[in-house]
């Protein structure tokens, strides 16, 4: 199997007046296709350091960052930007939607830096919010929907281009139990069909929905192993009572 | 990033606030209807006055004496003693670049007819006069050589001094009136040219053959002005050399002193008023400019507050793969079409305001394509220009720090 990311190494160090911090102090990891790892840590401890550097939108002061085989150090920052848009999908904890933006545009910007024809981009589109299962609301304003909806749009953004990775950062942060569960649900399908998903949280559910956890502290990853007793999402949300019956 | 999303980005970002946008557009409508309008009055101004004073003669040349000076008070023109018919006279021998000339010698009268009365100047001049000053009788004769000689009774009327001593309706060709203490036959009638561009009645006039009215109306030899025509408009520079060599020879000047007539041509009047309307124009043209200029900074102030208030978006934009180049163009074409929206409607606008002002003030108004195609350009520029700095800003945001932002 192929290492999407590999991270030897690699340091982040901020310099502010005379103190000097190490928000990553030697991290080393391998990130293969398929993979499922939740990420951990207290505030503070790197793990957004981490998402960042994963993410083509922060270089390490120090280390090797190898993507898809192919060093990250000497990419300028429009290559950085290209490669985020063909190979990385976001997931944000506040979901960063535009607003006053359909559901359909949102989904369709990062194809617009793409320069594909309005109708291609159409058809991805429309995939790709059939598979969040939001193709009836595809031309509602994200303050239409719910907390759930709208992470769903964003999650359709972050496939809409066949991503190799996705990096959520506190995907379920805002959704209630029964969304979040909905949303992992369809993290784990898309999973299922090769995604390789980076996901930071700090719920034990949630991190038990990955295949690996890590945990990050004073900018050191502690631990990483395997997850043992994996939730499986579907088979969670028929144990959760559903909201009509709550009401009852 | 295709033109076309751009545009329609844009488009979305200023409908979301209209009366913000509309606001900031202000200053660049205000300044390019500015410009329009004082470039279309300009030249509404320059061609009026050409036509007036092509209708005027180009080839006149108006000679007047030195104005009398009574103890350091400058009299108005014409006051002074050193021009006499004479001169005249010896102008049409020896000035080969003109084809007439006549002395005129003017005094104020008080015309009466029956019960009818009108104040008025009547001015004694040669026939050639109305050659020079392009008059043209609608009924009746101008005055002969006999008339001169004679010093005749007879004088020709313009229109206004008709309708006042005889009504609309009458024919005054042949009847008597009193001018002064004097009474003249009227043989003929001038065709009305309306008023002159300095705001002169052309048709007040009352002509009567020279010697009449100096020897009979006058107690000296005088003269207030001599008209001269040149023979084209090519030689009157060349005519006034002449002319100038001439009296000073007549007049038998020192080299050293200076000309104690003054001659002014059609030409320079042209000239100086054109100057006049120009240097007007370019000064409320200035003014124009700094409302554009105002106006462009409103909107590279607002498109600073934009970028602040997206910051959010930009942040959104940039992760999933928008370059700095993307952002920065988006932003300066969100400035561009600000900018140039205001310059659209400010052209329009005013092309209409033109059409109020020829219509209710009575200023001749031409709008040029030039101030049209300046003022687009200049908009579009301006657009640029402010929309530089903000969207530079914005372009080298850094993507964790812009998603981050409350």
């Amino acid at each position: 199997m192929q290492a999407v990311i590999s991270v030897k190494n690699i340091f982040k160090i901020y310099k502010m007046g005379s103190q000097t911090l190490a928000a990553l102090n030697d991290v080393s990891m391998d990130v293969m296709e398929g993979e499922y790892i939740a990420v951990m840590g207290s505030s503070g401890s790197g793990k957004s350091t981490f998402m960042n550097i994963l993410g083509c939108l922060d270089v390490p002061t120090r280390g090797e960052y190898l993507f898809n085989g192919e060093s990250v150090l000497n990419k300028s920052k429009i290559q950085l930007a290209h490669l985020r848009r063909d190979n990385i999908g976001f997931v944000f904890q506040s979901f960063n939607l535009l607003s006053r933006t359909t559901a359909f545009d949102n989904v369709e910007l990062p194809l617009i830096y793409c320069n594909i024809p309005a109708a291609e981009r159409k058809i991805k589109v429309e995939k790709a919010l059939v598979s969040v299962g939001l193709k009836d609301r595809m031309n509602s304003l994200p303050n239409m929907l719910s907390g759930g909806q709208q992470q769903r749009v964003a999650i359709a953004r972050a496939i809409v281009n066949n991503p190799k990775m996705i990096l959520a950062d506190e995907p379920t942060g805002n959704l209630d139990t029964r969304t979040s569960m909905e949303i992992i649900q369809i993290f784990q399908l898309l999973n299922d069909e090769g995604i390789t998903i980076v996901m930071v949280t700090h719920e034990e559910d949630i991190a038990q929905s990955s295949k690996k956890r890590v945990v990050f502290r004073d900018g050191k990853m502690i631990k990483s192993e395997d997850t043992e007793n994996r939730i499986i999402a579907s088979e969670q949300l028929l144990l959760l009572p559903k909201l009509e019956e709550v009401i009852l | 990033m295709l033109i076309q999303s751009s545009v329609k980005v844009a488009f979305k970002a200023l409908k979301k606030n209209r009366f913000r946008s509309f606001l900031t557009m202000l200053g660049i409508i205000i300044g390019v209807v500015s410009v329009i309008v004082m470039d279309a009055i300009g030249t509404g101004s320059s061609s009026d006055i050409n036509t007036r004073i092509s209708s005027l003669g180009t080839n006149l040349i108006t000679i007047s004496p030195v104005s009398a000076r009574d103890r350091g008070v400058q009299m108005e023109s014409g006051t002074g003693a050193t021009l006499k018919k004479e001169d005249a006279d010896v102008l049409l021998t020896e000035v080969p670049s003109i084809i007439y000339v006549s002395p005129l010698v003017r005094t104020n009268a008080q015309m009466k007819y029956g019960n009818r009365n009108w104040r008025s100047s009547i001015s004694g001049v040669y026939a050639d006069y109305f050659s020079i000053r392009d008059l043209e009788i609608e009924n009746g004769a101008i005055f002969t050589i006999n008339d001169e000689k004679n010093m005749a009774k007879v004088c020709v009327i313009g229109k206004t001094v008709a309708t006042n001593l005889f009504g609309s309706n009458t024919n005054p060709v042949g009847s008597t009136i009193r001018v002064g203490t004097i009474p003249f036959l009227i043989i003929g009638v001038l065709i009305s040219k309306g008023s002159s561009g300095m705001g002169e009645d052309q048709d007040n006039v009352i002509l009567a053959p020279f010697s009449t009215v100096q020897n009979r109306m006058l107690g000296n030899d005088n003269i207030q002005q001599i008209y001269v025509s040149a023979k084209s408009e090519d030689v009157v520079n060349t005519a006034v050399s002449e002319i100038e060599k001439a009296l000073r020879k007549r007049h038998q000047l020192l080299p050293s002193a200076s000309n104690d007539f003054t001659t002014s041509t059609q030409l320079q009047v042209r000239e100086t008023l054109n100057t006049v309307v120009n240097t007007i124009t370019v000064l409320l043209s200035a003014v124009a400019a700094i409302s554009l200029l105002v106006g462009g900074i409103g909107i590279m102030n607002i498109m600073l507050v934009s970028v602040t208030e997206r910051t959010r978006e930009i942040g959104i934009r940039m992760a999933v793969g928008a370059t700095g180049i993307d952002v920065q163009f988006q932003l300066l074409l969100e400035a561009v079409v600000l900018s140039l929206l205001g310059g659209i409607s400010g052209i329009l606008l005013g092309l209409g305001t033109s059409y109020l002002v020829s219509s209710f003030a009575g200023f001749t108004t031409i709008v040029t394509i030039k101030s049209i195609i300046i003022s687009f350009i200049v908009s579009t520029l301006i657009g640029i220009f402010f929309g530089w700095y903000p969207s530079r800003k914005a372009a080298n945001l850094n993507p964790i720090d812009a998603l981050r932002y409350e």
